[in-house]
């Protein structure tokens, strides 16, 4: 029996039209950003954002005690950057900290049997220095964390070295005979681009003075020649930056930008000068603490050039444009948010030099820590 | 003739061995084959076969063979002679022009050089391609449209390769050569020079780049649509037209109010393949050299629109703020 032609014709194109709207299943959801028409706009695949969703659930907060009491820093030995904290307070922080980070290995992570106040463990130290950096960018970098700021569960998530850390990139073995201009090879970093493969090294660490030497804005800001002599080959390390940030945070370029003009402050979301703050945020969490361990901390919890595993946008973001989705859980602790050095009793610093006082407490850290413990590297067992 | 309403070439056009047309004194250099193979006839004629190698075949061959070698052997170089990684990230893979800071001076055989050289050899091998397209079809007495037509995408790989690093004062400026890196390259060089989307030569090129598929479609369709009745006599119904030629017209022209002829048709084609490179290698001349940045130029034309911002307190640059 033959069908009437228009209805082969009416079913062929049924058929096709489902097998086109078909391709992807769920259909991916946008949420517009930007002016009609520009294609600012945020792409994501129903599926995985219920997996990103269940990966950025805030666990219940420990319950809360009172402020008051006495102070930790004079109960305790050698509570040197919570000293500030009620005995209540600073338990259950403790308690919180084990949660996050060491659920398995409980307080003996960190402490040694013969006494909490020991510095044994390097874990103890670099807590002690990932507390200040905690609560550097909860007091100093609102710009970039915004209401919600940052715990160690932000980046741990229950585990003890974050998920997403790294370390400078030492290059896939080649041979002796040809550069590889730092790029050219499939690199998860640059989100498997061919961009350079280690732009985390120059862009996310180091001093005011290292950055001002980086090609950060290499785009003409003018119609016509006008000096700027940026290579693409600069161009390509910034991009590499920007594959990361872009991979990390799950969304396009046009979560900041508006593509066709990349440069252009006045086009942008938002969400750029977040990310700007972000990159100085990263570069003096990197220099100023995470590299102060690199003197003490053992071979294993450092990259293959022995430099420590540091910070990047995946670290506390993790595939999500905010960390926890924006869920706030400083609220809950909000030791975490301020300065907790305690004041010295002697009357010898007067109040408004905490501060230099704190500086000097960082600094000295590694030399104390030396000090202090006789056998560091072997209790490394975590 | 239903034969025709088929994807693949429906007749096998083969004959017995065919050296082809004598050419006088070069005939030596028409060498290989033949052979006869199905598949080929498919595709095409069933004959593969002599080819006309000469000196200029061999010596392309030759430079093209030392360039390839030159690229490859630095990929697998790149991956420690690893011949696992290489296969792995061949795409990825690439012989970069050298550093900026050489500028256009003659830098280390390992840090730009081999670059240099592979590119020396493959624009040698083909500039004596086109040599070939030259002469081969001054042989068969045939006029030069091939010729020119590749002269134009050499100029596109001239541009990208010579013209432009030497006008901008370094090498590092050109293309590397590899599979995802030059893509990568593109992308960075758009962005660089602020969206060549905005660079009217751009736009020509893509009009152009686009026209040839949909002209190359429209016109392969619109003959064998008629070939039924000796529309595939194309160059005769350039003035004879015939009821092929006619149909061919009138379905154009009923279809969209306008119409080629026989001859302009493949005028057509050829000016929108060799305008796709004429114009491409016009618009990168210019960017980096005399425009700086394409958006801004678009603005400055006005083709440029310029959009509401859509927050209340609009974004400004934190560097601007700092230092007011």
């Amino acid at each position: 029996m033959k069908l009437p032609q228009f209805i082969r014709a009416t079913v062929v194109v049924l058929a096709g039209s489902l097998l086109l709207t078909g391709c992807e299943k769920p259909p991916p959801e946008t949420v517009q950003l930007g002016y009609r028409g520009v294609g600012m706009e945020l792409v994501a695949n129903p599926k995985t954002l219920a997996a990103t969703v269940a990966a950025n659930q805030v666990p219940t907060p420990q319950p809360p005690v009172p402020a008051v009491g006495p102070k930790a820093g004079d109960i305790y030995q050698n509570v040197q950057v919570l000293g500030d904290l009620s005995v209540g307070e600073f338990t259950r922080l403790m308690a919180a900290m084990t949660e996050w980070i060491s659920p398995e290995e409980g307080c003996n992570y960190c402490h040694v049997a013969e006494g909490f106040q020991y510095d044994t463990k390097y874990t103890k130290r670099v807590a002690r220095v990932m507390t200040l950096m905690t609560q550097q960018a909860n007091v100093e970098w609102g710009d970039h964390v915004g209401g919600a700021g940052v715990t160690c569960y932000t980046c741990h998530r229950g585990k003890n070295i974050p998920e997403y850390v790294w370390a400078t990139d030492p290059g896939r073995p080649h041979a002796p005979g040809v550069m590889t201009a730092g790029q050219n090879i499939a690199s998860v970093t640059a989100a498997y681009s061919s961009l350079p493969n280690d732009p985390l090294t120059p862009y996310l660490e180091g001093d005011e003075e290292d950055a001002a030497t980086l090609p950060w804005r290499v785009a003409g800001q003018t119609a016509l020649p006008n000096g700027n002599r940026s290579s693409v080959k600069q161009t390509e390390y910034i991009y590499s930056l920007m594959m990361h940030f872009s991979d990390s945070l799950g969304v396009n370029c046009t979560h900041c930008h508006n593509t066709r003009a990349f440069y252009d402050w006045e086009q942008s979301s938002p969400a750029r000068v977040r990310a700007w703050h972000g990159i100085r945020m990263v570069r003096e969490m990197n220099t100023k603490y995470v590299n102060q361990t690199t003197d003490w901390l053992p071979d294993h919890r450092k990259g293959p050039m022995g430099d420590p595993l540091k910070v990047n946008c995946a670290t506390c973001h993790q595939g999500a444009y905010k960390p926890m989705l924006g869920a706030n859980m400083v609220k809950d602790y909000p030791n975490l948010a301020r300065t907790t050095l305690l004041e010295p009793k002697e009357e010898t610093a007067p109040a408004s030099e905490t501060e230099a006082a704190a500086e000097e407490i960082t600094e000295d850290m590694p030399a104390q820590a030396n000090a202090g413990s006789s056998d560091q590297g072997m209790t490394a067992g975590n | 003739m239903i034969e025709y309403q088929n994807i693949f070439t429906q007749v096998q056009a083969d004959a017995p061995d065919y050296p082809g047309v004598p050419i006088g004194k070069d005939e030596e250099h028409r060498m290989g084959g033949p052979i006869h193979s199905w598949i080929a006839g498919k595709l095409g004629d069933a004959q593969i076969g002599p080819i006309y190698l000469g000196p200029s075949g061999f010596f392309a061959f030759l430079c093209g063979f030392i360039a390839f070698e030159i690229i490859g052997l630095n990929m697998w170089a790149s991956v420690n002679w690893d011949p696992i990684e290489f296969i792995r990230q061949l795409p990825w893979l690439a012989l970069e022009p050298p550093p900026p800071a050489y500028g256009l001076s003659i830098p280390p055989l390992n840090d730009g050089g081999w670059w240099l050289i592979a590119g020396f050899f493959l624009t040698a091998s083909i500039f004596l391609w086109w040599w070939r397209t030259f002469t081969i079809s001054r042989n068969l007495g045939m006029s030069n449209y091939l010729a020119w037509a590749f002269a134009a995408a050499i100029w596109l790989y001239l541009v990208l390769g010579f013209i432009r690093p030497v006008l901008m004062g370094s090498w590092s400026e050109a293309v590397p050569f590899g599979i995802f890196p030059h893509l990568d390259w593109t992308a960075a060089f758009s962005m660089r020079y602020g969206n060549l989307f905005y660079n009217p030569f751009h736009m020509l090129s893509i009009v152009f780049l686009y026209g040839s598929a949909i002209l190359f479609a429209m016109h392969g369709a619109t003959i064998l649509a008629v070939s039924r009745y000796g529309g595939d006599r194309e160059i005769d119904q350039v003035t004879d037209i015939g009821t092929a030629g006619e149909r061919s017209m009138l379905y154009w022209r009923w279809c969209m109010g306008f119409n080629a002829s026989m001859e302009s048709i493949h005028r057509w084609a050829w000016w929108f393949a060799v305008l796709t490179v004429i114009t491409g290698g016009i618009g990168i001349l210019l960017t980096g050299t005399v425009v700086e940045n394409w958006y801004l130029w678009g603005v400055k034309h006005g083709i440029a629109p310029a959009y509401p911002v859509i927050d209340a307190v609009p974004v400004v640059d934190p560097m601007m703020e700092a230092n007011p």
